[in-house]
């Protein structure tokens, strides 16, 4: 397997990221903070697809922006190639963000509206003042040929595409730039089932082309299994279990999981028959106040004494297969 | 029937329409919309003839507006007198003033004329000033956000709270007893001779842009607190793109819009604060001609001579009824839900 001895090529260590809630008109007082991102450390090798799954709202979209740095982090430390992302700022995190991308959920949002789609795709090469004005479009008809769409679109505007048609270009804008790295933010969740397979079998193609590393962020599960090489499942901003994708699908040991895949349905329909889901009870607790220990055990069939005193830790149960639990 | 659309997708755009081989940016689509607009295309014609009416006044205007004839004072032609046949019994009459002439015998038409100047420079400048100061602001206010926000906005809460044409008001009797009797060569003195040059008009510009500027750059900055949050603004900082590129490049033409309409449907406050001004007697200098002074002599004779004060009125009122009507068309032609309708 690819991922076992290529090369790290970001590391993320105890990454937290906490938001602040503000109350007051004139003098505003820090009254808590919503634990979006707390304590997150996983490995990214060069060339391979990292998936990180979760429900809505467990950190996942914060994880990706930490460590892009759109949104500086609480503490921890995100290495890319050994550079510490968190400690670089100005200039020089400007011309690291050149290898490190982004794809975004909402094709109709990440695209500005007065804009070309020439300049929208160029915009990147004129920010690092890497082209000239011929060398730029150029550069940018072979982008959009590369993703699968017209170079005649150059002076189109982006509301004239579909969802799927603006996705490509929000694809295209973001390897304008050769990068290393693309976190795919839900990328594919906000179109439609039929265009979906086309997008992901781009990026597919794209990474074999390109070498690129992917983190894809997604509450799909089977679009993670297909795509992924590794897979992480987070809640409430702690990752619960990483592994490889087969390893996960066929045995997973967190009981976060457990349920979580319990979920997913089998398109045989004498197994789907016998699936048996784990119903989880209650809701998801809130992010500003979250349980005492393990983040889970408010929910968890199996939880004991020990779930709600101390953290689980982290740790490597098999080998390459990380579970936060104190029963496993 | 629908098309089909291919699965390449390379020649097919949003619901399946084939996209055209010319760019259709959002401005030709909001143009294309306002243009269909009936009341706004009304609207902006009478703009654009009081514009050319302002502007070329001394062809227009068959006398100039300061000119006396004493003895033609109140005299009116035949077909107001038929439209007020209460003046029958006094009226002189006279076919040389196309509106009559007022109680010195100035021709009124001509002074409505030269008004349109007036007021038409108001709606200008006004929101100029607003524009340039309630943008600046209110970006710099939503852009960086956080304590610096917090701090511009309470400001503008207590402006804002002060009622805006008394301080206007208050200003312009400050402004005037201030630079009455200035010694020449000194600040004030300059300041004196600019607002004399200009009519009176300096000082009310003044007073106009120092309040009309809060409401600016309240809507500016709550724009800008939508725009940043959007995530093309997110890929541009991804694509390492510095604040000022994200300013100009991807918020504020994503603002203007809103802007536009709101400073169109401003105006006729602005004329109207200029006219009410001049009406209680601090606006422009005599005689430099104003709707609102032209009122307020009208005002003086309305029951003997009631075309003196009727109009200027009309003027006045088609005025800020057509810059009413552009703004709801443009409200309309530029509002995003409504792209690509008829």
């Amino acid at each position: 397997m690819k991922t076992e001895n290529a090369e790290i090529l970001l590391r993320v260590e105890n990454l937290v990221k906490y938001f602040p809630i503000k109350r007051g008109i004139i003098i505003q007082k820090t009254v808590g903070a919503v634990h979006a991102v707390d304590g997150v450390s996983f490995n990214i090798h060069k060339g391979e697809t990292l998936g990180l799954v979760g429900e809505s709202g467990c950190g996942k979209s914060t994880t990706g922006r930490t460590i892009l740095q759109l949104y500086r982090p609480t503490s921890g430390h995100v290495f890319y190639n050994d550079v510490d992302l968190t400690s670089i700022k100005g200039e020089d995190l400007r011309v690291m963000r050149r290898k490190m991308q982004m794809i975004f959920q909402d094709p109709y949002a990440s695209l500005n509206p007065r804009m070309t789609v020439g300049e929208i795709i160029g915009e990147p090469l004129v920010i690092h003042k890497l082209a000239d004005r011929k060398q730029t479009q150029e550069r940018v008809e072979h982008l959009l040929e590369l993703v699968g769409l017209n170079a005649k679109f150059y002076n189109r505007f982006p509301h004239e595409f579909s969802g799927g048609q603006r996705q490509r270009i929000g694809v295209a804008r973001a390897l304008a730039l050769n990068p290393d790295l693309i976190v795919c933010d839900e990328p594919i969740s906000a179109l439609d089932v039929s265009i979906q397979a086309q997008v992901v079998n781009l990026l597919e193609d794209l990474q074999k082309e390109f070498n690129l590393t992917y983190l894809f962020i997604a509450h799909d599960l089977s679009m993670v299994r297909h795509i992924s090489d590794r897979v992480a499942v987070m809640y409430l901003g702690v990752i619960m279990e990483l592994t490889g994708r087969t390893e996960l699908y066929n045995n997973p040991l967190h009981p976060y999981s457990q349920a979580l895949l319990s979920a997913v349905p089998i398109p045989d329909p004498v197994v789907e028959e016998k699936r048996r889901r784990t119903i989880l009870k209650g809701d998801v607790p809130s992010p500003v106040n979250p349980p005492s220990g393990c983040r889970f055990r408010t929910r968890c069939p199996i939880a004991v004494d020990i779930c709600a005193q101390s953290k689980p830790e982290f740790r490597e149960i098999n080998p390459g297969h990380f579970v936060a639990c104190h029963l496993v | 029937m629908t098309k089909p659309v291919s699965l390449d997708s390379k020649e097919f755009g949003a619901g399946g329409k084939p996209i055209s081989q010319k760019g259709e940016s959002l401005l030709k689509d909001s143009i294309r919309r306002l243009a269909r607009n009936r009341a706004a295309v009304v609207g902006g014609s009478i703009i654009l003839i009081l514009i050319l009416t302002a502007l070329f006044a001394n062809l227009v205007a068959p006398y100039p507006f300061a000119d006396q004839t004493l003895v033609d004072q109140n005299k009116v032609p035949q077909w107001v007198l038929n439209l007020f046949p209460t003046m029958q019994p006094y009226a002189k009459l006279s076919p040389n003033y196309f509106l009559g002439a007022d109680y010195v015998g100035r021709d009124l038409f001509s002074r409505i004329v030269f008004g349109a100047r007036v007021s038409l420079t108001v709606a200008f400048i006004g929101p100029l000033i607003s524009l340039i100061i309630g943008v600046t602001y209110g970006s710099i206010s939503g852009y960086f956000g956080g304590n610096l926000d917090n701090l511009m906005m309470r400001i503008v809460d207590v402006l804002y709270a002060f009622p805006s044409l008394l301080f206007i008001i208050l200003l312009l009797a400050f402004f005037r007893s201030t630079f009455a009797q200035p010694e020449p060569g000194t600040f004030t003195y300059t300041m004196g001779q600019l607002d004399a040059a200009t009519g009176g008009l300096l000082f009310i510009f003044i007073g106009i842009g120092l309040t009309a500027w809060e409401t600016m750059a309240r809507l500016t900055r709550g724009q800008v607190l939508s725009i940043r949050e959007k995530e093309f603004v997110e890929a541009a900082r991804t694509l390492g793109a510095k604040n000022g590129r994200i300013m100009f490049r991807h918020i504020l033409p994503n603002v203007v819009g809103p802007l536009v309409v709101a400073e169109t449907l401003a105006i006729p406050g602005y004329i109207s604060t200029e006219a009410f001004l001049s009406f209680i007697g601090i606006g422009v200098n005599p005689p430099t001609p104003s709707w609102g002074s032209m009122i307020s002599d009208g005002a003086q004779v309305i029951r003997t001579y009631p075309n003196q004060a009727v109009f200027p009125a009309l003027a006045l009122a088609i005025t800020m009824f057509a810059f009413n009507f552009l703004g709801d068309g443009l409200r309309d032609a530029l509002d995003p839900r409504l792209r690509g309708t008829q």
